[in-house]
């Protein structure tokens, strides 16, 4: 009975789907979904397979499509933006996209309802758009468990692959292991992020949007006020201060030139195979963190030394890779200690 | 007069000095074809019905030709589909305008069906001066509860107010609207809710209303407007209600429009009593609760419905034949004349438990409304109202359930002799509906391909474009949008392209599901422990946690059934994808491989499962998706097994509990994950 139970099954075999998206096969894309959420362990040798197989070590480059987060806390609009923003993709320039949402799962049941896709209105018959809705679980931070392996394998076939966060608020750090580019959508008024961010409880993003510039003043004063507070955050700091952009996502919509813009000329202002490297190594680690326990973390010395085991490592392995290069590292730790034990 | 009526019982007695004269007495209909409607219409005037209340089919309430690829297996039947003017002269042929009630349900594209009715009047030779009637013309509860919307909310309103515009001034007896509570009941509103959801509906209206009128005109503006609600089994506290609404009603219009004449601040309304609490078990049982509902819209006097329409007793197995709607005509007929109910004044004036209900309805409803209010009014209140309506509904389900409230025949008392009324159900072949011709979807294509050969191409064009025009046009001195209409209409234009022209300005718009901002968790207990774990152990098996789909193929709009599905299985502890309402084949499909869900639930109430059905598993196979399908909504026993011939795993109507209905899906994962189902 057991080979029965993974519904893949051999068209869902990792070296053959990763086989497909090196090719630019989007058809691809639901079977590598099917796989990459899947915990049942034959699923989970395979999905390994095939991250191994679509990373950069294997594929002698980066994956192409830009990876673009967003996040934002609930109600500030990023549904209805990544639908113009995904239209505007679709039609204007034609990249095929994949969109990668996560929705809150109830506490309760553990169930989940998945509704985005409803505000895209995505035209059936558009094989170059491509949208999965994913329920995050118990998992904090922002992402389903499997989001990070899926928008790595799809940007190897996708132009650009948009992940929608949770939206549960500050604690949505995730993305920004996986994001080329994240964007934090806020709405105006939104006092409370303005302070999350001088206090360092929100990750600085790379593009902040005030959304529903249709609101007018306030829309145009959040704004402001978020400019100066960031300019003086960056000023103390090393990186950029990232661009402020107000838009509207009703019709007639504004601010998606400008926001297009921000996008690409964030891309190309960042070193994508430094920071990709630098993300893998990160996502490797909290991965790891997560399989196998603070404990376990702490035998490395923290995240800080499970990084000085990984410097030395290739970065262009997958994560899962990465993780395996930890796990080895954390049992020659166990092993030097129980030797060093008298005897 | 009901008010000032009231001083005259006092002084003579018990009885007023002459009975009051009978409501106006209408039955829902249309289907099929213009001209069998025509015919229908005919024989049901014949029978001492009053005036006219017009069914359309949904690609006509949703602004869609017969060819258009949504319109498909829906064509003629909840309604008649009305293209063009000809088909509504057709629809109107022999009946006199001019001395004609016609009360028309239509709303996202109500302005073009009342601008039809209008051409068709002049070619009777009648001017639209003398016109009498109603377009319910209310978009809000569209967005909540019934799903013919077309355009988003705002530019929906402002052909609202156009269409209150035009006929204050030019068809002064016509209702320009018609505010519904009716389906926010049928969407599980409390009575407070429904109240309040409704009367903020209307401020809502008469705020746009008021930037497209003179301000001396908001009187007769506010005098016009009118509602449609409902009667549910509780007939005591829903005759309360009305009453409590009526007072409302006085004061919204003294206070916040400084309307002052009497005549102006009248409550009216016209009822259709509930369908919800109609079952399919036992369907005998309808009919007694039909008179029930009917006395609690007739019994006081000072809130007495002005028109009555009653649903047939077999509404929850499909479509009512001409036999069925007479029995309910004839239920209103034996009130009015053979009752003594007409003779008397209110005959709860004074009651203080009446006086009691009321007090109770009007402060729930009054805080109610100043919560809508606090969010900006009903349309910026939508996804409240929506998510609020979702949970009185899922919380209806579970009272009854769990036995809580009773239901005869449904969950008590569910012993019963065979029924001789629904004899021919078991048997397949003569179950007591109607059933339309499945012929009638081509015969309205091709009709509509002559119509368009044969009409001044040029003609429609330009009217169309002078539509788009004044459409764009978003000043306050833009143009009333009944005129570009009318032309259009006159021009030969049809319903698909006069919408089309309205859709390029204004674009389309998907309304709230509700689903996902309704609480989680109201239904606990053994049985959702237990399905919790099913549900639990399939998910090691799955590998990951059944993920289901639940689509509404098609225009119908009745999505409380999919809702609670979506909810439940939510709360069991499955992912759903749940999309909302108005779903091609293709779409279901897309979304089915691309989310991978292992089922997929459909659910349709509008008849038009047999075409619609069929063509989504085979859209669904096409894209490769093995997923079992399920079906749930009004699927007369003796469509079940072509269904299952389809492909269709599993088909539920009215009377399966929620909870057998998700014990069986789980059964079906189990099935085919290799699990052989608990016996």
């Amino acid at each position: 009975m057991n080979a029965k139970l993974t519904e893949t099954g051999a068209e869902g075999s990792g070296a053959a789907l990763g086989q497909r998206l090196a090719r630019g096969d989007l058809s691809a894309a639901p079977v590598v979904m099917n796989l990459l959420e899947s915990r049942a362990d034959t699923d989970q040798l395979e999905a390994r397979a095939l991250m191994r197989f679509v990373s950069p070590a294997a594929l002698k480059a980066e994956a192409k499509g830009h990876i673009v987060g967003i996040t934002g806390p609930p109600g500030a609009g990023k549904s209805s933006l990544v639908s113009v923003l995904v239209r505007r993709l679709r039609q204007h320039e034609d990249q095929s996209v994949a969109v990668l949402a996560v929705d809150p799962s109830s506490r309760i049941s553990g169930g989940s309802l998945l509704g985005d896709r409803i505000r895209i209105g995505l035209d059936p018959t558009d094989t170059r758009l491509f949208i999965r809705s994913t329920a995050a679980g118990e998992r904090l931070g922002g992402l389903a468990w499997s989001t990070r392996a899926a928008a790595q394998a799809l940007a190897v076939a996708f132009d650009f692959v948009v992940i929608e966060t949770v939206g549960a608020g500050q604690g949505e750090t995730e993305v920004a292991q996986v994001a080329d580019t994240v964007l934090l959508v806020v709405q105006p008024g939104s006092g409370d992020v303005l302070q999350f961010l001088k206090a360092g409880m929100m990750e600085i993003p790379d593009v902040l949007i005030v959304s529903k510039a249709d609101l007018g003043e306030i829309a145009a004063r959040t704004r402001e006020d978020l400019s100066a507070a960031l300019r003086s955050l960056a000023a103390s700091g090393s990186r950029a201060s990232p661009e402020v952009i107000g838009l509207s996502s009703l019709p007639p919509t504004s601010g998606f030139d400008a926001l297009e813009q921000a996008i690409a000329a964030h891309r190309m202002s960042i070193d994508l195979r430094a920071r990709r490297q630098r993300l893998r190594r990160e996502g490797a680690i909290t991965d790891f963190a997560i399989e196998h326990g603070e404990r376990a973390l702490r035998a490395l010395r923290g995240r800080r030394g499970a990084a000085q085991v990984l410097a030395g490592a290739d970065g262009c392995l997958s994560e899962p890779e990465l993780e395996a290069i930890l796990v080895e590292a954390l049992q020659a730790r166990r092993q030097m200690c129980c030797e060093g034990q008298p005897s | 007069m009901s008010n000032s009526n009231g001083a005259v019982g006092r002084s003579q007695g018990a009885r007023l000095p002459k009975a009051d004269p009978p409501w106006m007495m209408r039955t829902y209909a249309g289907h099929s074809t213009a001209k069998a409607s025509n015919a229908l219409y005919r024989r049901n005037l014949q029978k001492g019905q009053t005036g006219l209340s017009v069914a359309f089919d949904l690609p006509t309430q949703t602004g869609y030709d017969a060819d258009a690829e949504i319109s498909r297996g829906e064509v003629g039947k909840v309604g008649v589909p009305i293209a063009h003017r000809g088909d509504m002269e057709a629809l109107m042929e022999g009946i006199p305008l001019g001395q004609m009630n016609t009360s028309m349900t239509i709303n996202a594209t109500a302005a073009w069906l009342l601008a039809l009715y209008i051409v068709a009047a002049e070619a009777q030779g009648v001017a639209e001066g003398q016109l009498q009637g109603t377009t319910q013309n209310d978009i809000v509860k569209e967005f909540l509860a019934r799903g013919t919307y077309a355009f988003p909310p705002e530019p929906s309103m402002r052909l609202i107010a156009d269409v209150i515009a035009y006929t204050v001034q030019r068809i002064p007896k016509w209702n320009p609207i018609n505010i519904c509570s009716y389906h926010l009941q049928e969407a599980g509103a409390t009575p407070v809710q429904e109240i309040a959801f409704t009367l903020s509906n209307a401020i809502a209206v008469l705020d746009a209303a008021r930037r497209r009128i003179d301000e001396q005109q908001m009187g007769a503006v506010f005098g016009r407007i009118s509602f449609f609600v409902n009667a549910g089994v509780r007939f005591i506290e829903e005759h309360a209600k009305l009453r409590a609404m009526s007072i409302l009603w006085r004061e919204i219009g003294r206070e916040r429009y400084n309307v002052t004449e009497e005549r102006h601040l009248r409550f009216r309304y016209g009822v259709q009593v509930n369908s919800l609490g109609l079952t399919e078990a036992q369907p005998e049982n309808n009919v007694q609760r039909i008179v029930l509902e009917a006395l609690a819209v007739t019994l006081g006097r000072d809130a007495r419905a002005r028109a009555i329409q009653l649903p047939a007793w077999n509404e929850a197995l499909g479509l009512p034949r001409p036999f069925d709607q007479q029995w309910s005509l004839r239920i209103q007929q034996v009130l009015a004349y053979e009752t003594d109910l007409l003779e008397y004044p209110d005959v709860f004036e004074g009651s203080k438990v009446m006086d009691g209900l009321v007090r109770e309805l009007l402060e729930g409803a009054r805080s109610e409304m100043a919560q809508i209010a606090q969010r900006g009014g009903a349309l910026k209140a939508i996804p409240y109202m929506k998510a609020a309506l979702v949970e009185s509904h899922s919380e209806r389900i579970r009272r009854i359930e769990s036995g809580e409230q009773v239901v005869v025949g449904q969950n008590a008392f569910t012993e019963a002799e065979p029924s001789p009324l629904t004899a021919g159900d078991e048997g397949g072949s003569e179950a007591p509906i109607l059933l339309v011709d499945a012929s009638v979807e081509q015969e309205q294509i091709e009709a509509l391909q002559v119509w368009r050969a044969n009409r001044d191409r040029q003609a429609v064009d330009e009217a169309l474009a002078e539509l788009e025009r004044v459409a764009a046009d978003e000043g306050p001195d833009a143009e009333n949008l009944m005129v570009p209409t009318l032309k259009a209409a006159r021009a030969g234009a049809s319903t698909g392209e006069w919408a089309a022209a309205l859709r390029n300005v204004f674009g389309s718009y998907k309304a709230p599901t509700g689903v996902a901002e309704a609480a989680a968790g109201a239904i606990e207990g053994a049985e959702i422990e237990a399905l919790r774990e099913r549900v639990a152990a399939l998910q090691e098996r799955l590998g990951r946690r059944p993920k289901i789909l639940v689509g509404k193929p098609g225009l119908d709009g009745h999505s409380n059934g999919a809702e609670q599905i979506a909810l439940r299985a939510r709360d069991v502890g499955m992912d759903v994808v749940y999309e909302g309402i108005r779903l091609t084949p293709a779409q279901i499909a897309q979304s089915a491989l691309q989310e991978g869900v292992h089922l997929i639930g459909l659910s349709i109430l509008s008849g038009s499962h047999m075409q619609l059905i069929p063509a989504v598993i085979s859209a669904l196979r096409q894209a490769g998706v093995s997923a079992p399908v399920v079906v749930g909504g009004i699927i007369p026993a003796q469509d079940a097994a072509a269904l299952r011939q389809a492909g269709v795993a599993a088909i539920y109507t009215p009377k399966d509990f929620i909870g057998t209905v998700m014990n069986e899906m789980v059964d079906l994962l189990d099935a085919r994950s290799g699990v052989q189902a608990p016996a």
